[in-house]
């Protein structure tokens, strides 16, 4: 066998491992599926809890036929990136005060290890007395539940980077401000995007939880709404489609997370 | 009159609990267009030494003077060179020499053309538009040199820049830096462990103790070894003489600390 042959083995290979990942996933889902209809029409879960696949698909498809859901969703994916927005921007702003002055840091630590420990979303009735049964306190509850981790781990992300590059830069007579835009900031700049990844995790949770407690609109009230009125249907047709947001969300940030690696020198 | 002169300079890293001498009243100066060296053990101070004289920490005792004045009151008196080449993973060559100028904010057009010509003196023209991981280690540490002459500065600290790289690319490194320094009459101190690299690169040798860091003696090169390049320097016989000379000073010295230790065992 020549060296070519040898390479399209190789590629072949590949293509196969590739195949076999996939073909695995989709039975998974597939099988997952079926045995949720065929237990629900056989009555081994009960149909009135559980709804089943088929149902679920009726009422979204009758859902975004009718528009119903539109209002729902746009509130919903409104409040959750502007959380995860504010919360990640906020986070890398208050890591670089506490970067600015050791002594801010030192004072402030205590804060925010608590902070931090505390379940944030036990603050919800706070912010709904604060900011009003509306989006405001949503969005804040989406902010609160990423800021404190994205402050936490940038700002690690600062202390790590190898002080010998603020070194090169001092020898050049930077000032600290300079030291951050040219080596902190860019070198720490693989941590906030992994926050990112985080982020779009708890925003999501932050604005759920927020309809919970106060909203009239969203996903999150749907879900609610439909577990008052006993209509998992409902529910199950909403879990889904957040489901399917975050993921898209998700895959989103992976390719903003590619092209700022690529153009980090901007 | 010297060009850089460090009167009776000492230092001190404090800690909580306790507190080390990092450097005890170290004095010596410099002639301008001088390459000196530091040969010593290590954790004899000599980083905290060119740290000082970088103007990046402030020593607890004594003056450090540059034609006169103290260091730091204009910028851009100091090139420092570092073990590691330190260039910035996310900004390509010529954008890591110009990383200077940016600093200051001189990067003209005129300084870009004097980078890229830099950059073709030292053979990397080529490569300016390429990131630092794209290129070899002696490449990386040619282009750190780069970064640092670009600034022109007053004098070069040199923080055994080839200790990291292989003996081949250490050897043509050494004739680049010293034939470079040599033609624009630059001054400057070389830290380094490496007797041969001592003898080879520099018109002084100041031998340091460790703990404190001070200096014990200094050795002048013979000056038919100054005028050739570091490669050529290393088959001179007067070489061989002044190496065996350092060598035993510094054997002496370990039995000597042998000795001392011993009965505490």
């Amino acid at each position: 066998m020549n060296d070519r042959q040898l390479f399209e083995r190789y590629q072949q290979g590949l293509k196969r491992e590739k195949k076999i990942v996939l073909s695995w996933q989709l039975s998974i889902l597939i099988a997952f599926i079926a045995i949720w209809e065929i237990a629900s029409r056989l009555y081994w879960i009960d149909p009135l809890l559980f709804s089943s696949p088929s149902k679920v698909v009726s009422l979204i498809v009758t859902r975004f036929a009718n528009g119903s859901i539109f209002s729902h969703l746009q509130i919903t994916l409104f409040e959750t990136i502007i959380g995860f927005i504010i919360g990640t921007i906020g986070g890398i702003l208050i890591a670089t005060m506490l970067w600015s002055s050791g002594r801010f840091a030192k004072i402030m630590d205590p804060y925010l290890v608590v902070f931090n420990a505390m379940p944030k979303v036990a603050l919800g009735p706070i912010l709904i007395v604060a900011l009003g049964p509306g989006y405001l306190s949503i969005i804040a509850m989406g902010f609160i539940i990423s800021v404190i981790v994205t402050t936490l781990v940038v700002f690690s992300a600062f202390n790590e980077v190898d002080p010998n590059y603020e070194k090169v830069l001092q020898s050049f007579g930077a000032t600290r401000w300079q030291c951050f835009k040219e080596a902190i900031f860019p070198a720490a700049m693989p941590a906030m995007i992994s926050t990112l990844k985080v982020n779009v995790g708890l925003s999501w949770v932050g604005v759920i939880v927020g309809e919970y407690l106060v909203s009239k609109q969203g996903l999150g009230y749907l879900i609610i709404y439909g577990f008052q009125v006993f209509d998992f249907t409902l529910v199950m047709s909403s879990l889904v489609i957040i489901a399917i947001l975050a993921g898209i969300m998700y895959k989103l940030v992976e390719k903003l997370e590619r092209w700022l690696i690529r153009n980090r020198n901007i | 009159m010297s060009f850089l002169t460090l009167d009776r300079v000492s230092h001190h890293y404090f800690s909580k609990d306790s507190y080390t001498k990092a450097l005890n009243s170290i004095s010596l100066s410099l002639r301008e267009g001088e390459f000196v060296a530091l040969l010593g053990p290590s954790g004899c101070g000599k980083s905290t030494l060119l740290s000082i004289i970088a103007g990046i920490i402030q020593q607890t005792e004594g003056k450090v003077l540059l034609q006169g004045h103290a260091i730091g009151e204009s910028e851009m008196d100091i090139g420092y060179m570092l073990q590691q080449d330190y260039l910035f993973p996310w900004k390509t060559i010529i954008d890591n020499v110009l990383l200077g100028p940016k600093i200051n904010n001189k990067k003209t057009e005129e300084l870009k053309n004097q980078a890229t010509q830099l950059l073709d003196e030292v053979g990397l023209k080529a490569v300016s538009g390429k990131y630092p991981n794209e290129l070899s280690g002696g490449m990386r540490q040619r282009v750190a040199l780069v970064r640092t002459l670009i600034n022109d500065p007053k004098i070069l600290l040199l923080d055994e820049p080839f200790s990291a790289l292989d003996y081949q690319t250490k050897l043509n490194l050494e004739d680049l830096v010293a034939d470079l320094l040599k033609s624009y009459h630059k001054t400057a101190i070389l830290v380094t462990h490496d007797i041969g690299e001592a003898i080879a690169m520099s018109d002084r040798i100041f031998m340091m103790n460790a703990n404190p860091g001070s200096i014990a003696k200094v050795y002048e090169v013979p000056i038919e070894l100054r005028n050739e390049v570091p490669f050529m320097v290393r088959r001179r016989p007067k070489y061989q003489i002044l190496f065996d000379k350092i060598w035993d000073e510094l054997e002496a010295k370990e039995s000597v600390k042998k000795a001392v230790e011993i009965p505490d065992e």
